[in-house]
């Protein structure tokens, strides 16, 4: 029972995720945190129209964000150098620097649609209410902004407030550093970020980890995320060259 | 950056982030923007600041030595950081639990304009049609002081300090003060107030580079060359 989570590969692991899925990537940015393994497998499916959900989303490639130096970045602009997805919702789409153009900034010059830019702090929170039952809430965040624009406005003790509603996907697709054969979770440093939430915010959730042990390896207390938030666990190999 | 009216050296990024750094106060909790406000935490002595990172951490202290470097352990700036004791990590929704809940005591962060009113525009250059936000909006919303750190015009010499934010804003009525490469000012009741002034300028020079009309009492500071 317990092992039917575990697939043996990346690709087998993101085989039956279909065109136009709306597909979350965890951590924050940079190579900590990131499903670098399952991104790559799936930026190597033949299908199209994706929808990636993420936070800081295409910079690394032309900076260097969060990686080492002696590493060649993947981010979140590979499902559109592969041309399977068409639209991102990020809270940190574009590096500061115009030049070179990230894969990201190409794509969205050719179609403005395509990059639906959030506050961060809103963006969880849409994540987050999405996993936990809660269609809409208010925010602060944005008033006076054009984030304001078609958003209902109500006050609550004479301060504007923003009506947001909550981002759920089909597939999530995190990274961790340990999970038991029920899918408990646990995260090492900053690489938790968005990847909590997320998995409680899609209907499937595939989560990538360093190590897998028995139940009972991870302290009951000490579980970052609820084994039935996960539905397929996948093991990188040791010595992997992506952090 | 200098212009030949300048009356004096424009203070360096370093410069503005060490002065900075005098208005944050013992026991605060921190989020430090990119670009010079990242340059402040070098200058931070005081042990009992707590440095925060939108990305999930707070109680870091320094970056980690090039040879050492654990990918699991960033700031929000993708910087990686040495590991100390007092590192707490959490994830986002804690994270924008402590500044959409108004636990940030300061946010330093930069501008491309900043009006008379506390009007920040920081995420986007209108002509390039596309910007990041990351937690801009959520910082400048909710923290209980917001401090700017820029150049006080930009590389062809236009006013940052405005009547009114051409940029896209960030968010409105928010910033408290605003520390640049001539002078500290405060932002108060749609006023702003000079305070002190690098050193070589007055409120004549500076007001030249400026588009709003500069307030100053008998307070004003000259700062002295060997103290910034």
């Amino acid at each position: 029972m317990r092992n039917e989570k575990i697939y043996k590969s990346f690709n087998q692991a993101v085989m039956d995720i279909k065109s136009n899925s709306s597909v979350m990537i965890g951590g924050f940015g940079g190579s900590g945190g990131q499903p670098t393994r399952l991104m790559l497998a799936l930026s190597k499916r033949n299908i199209k129209g994706l929808t990636i959900i993420g936070n800081v989303a295409g910079i690394s490639e032309t900076t260097g964000y969060g990686w080492p130096k002696d590493i060649k970045p993947i981010d979140q602009g590979v499902f559109f150098k592969k041309g399977i997805a068409n639209k991102i919702i990020c809270s940190f789409p574009v590096p500061a620097s115009q030049n070179p153009k990230s894969p990201i900034e190409k794509f969205w010059l050719e179609n403005k649609d395509s990059v639906e830019v959030i506050p961060q702090g809103t963006l969880i929170e849409k994540i987050r209410c999405a996993g936990a039952g809660i269609p809409a809430f208010y925010t602060s965040t944005g008033v006076g902004t054009i984030i304001e624009k078609g958003k209902e406005i109500k006050i609550f003790d004479k301060k504007k407030y923003l009506l947001e509603h909550a981002l759920g996907a089909d597939v999530a697709l995190i990274r961790a550093k340990v999970a038991d054969e029920n899918g408990n979770l646990q995260f090492f440093g900053t690489s938790r970020a968005f990847s909590p939430a997320m998995a409680t915010a899609a209907k499937i959730t595939i989560v990538e980890v360093d190590e897998i042990v028995k139940v009972g390896k991870i302290d009951s207390n000490n579980i970052h995320t609820l084994g039935v938030h996960i539905n397929r666990i996948v093991k990188r190999r040791k010595n992997d060259i992506y952090p | 950056m200098n212009f030949h009216s300048d009356p004096g050296q424009r203070l360096s990024k370093n410069q503005i982030a060490k002065i900075a750094t005098k208005f944050i106060k013992s026991n605060s909790l921190i989020n430090l923007g990119i670009g010079i406000p990242s340059l402040c935490a070098k200058f931070i002595n005081d042990p009992t600041v707590i440095l925060h990172a939108e990305n999930g951490v707070y109680g870091f202290n320094k970056f980690a030595n090039k040879k050492n470097i654990n990918a699991d352990i960033m700031d929000a700036g993708g910087n990686f950081l040495e590991i100390n004791k007092n590192m707490v990590f959490f994830d986002s929704v804690e994270s924008f639990n402590l500044i959409r809940g108004g636990h940030i005591d300061t946010t330093i962060l930069g501008a491309f304009q900043v009006s008379k009113n506390g009007d920040i525009a920081n995420w986007m250059i209108p002509k390039r049609g596309i910007g990041s936000i990351g937690g801009a909006m959520d910082l400048c919303e909710n923290a209980k002081e917001i401090i700017v750190t820029m150049e006080h015009t930009t590389k062809n010499n236009e006013p940052k300090i405005t009547n009114k934010c051409t940029f896209p804003l960030t968010a409105i009525n928010c910033v408290n003060k605003i520390i640049t490469d001539v002078g500290i000012f405060e932002l108060n009741n749609k006023l702003l107030l000079l305070k002190e002034c690098a050193p070589g300028w007055d409120p004549i020079a500076i007001q030249k580079i400026t588009d709003v009309k500069i307030e100053y009492d008998k307070k004003l500071i000259f700062m002295d060359i060997d103290d910034v």
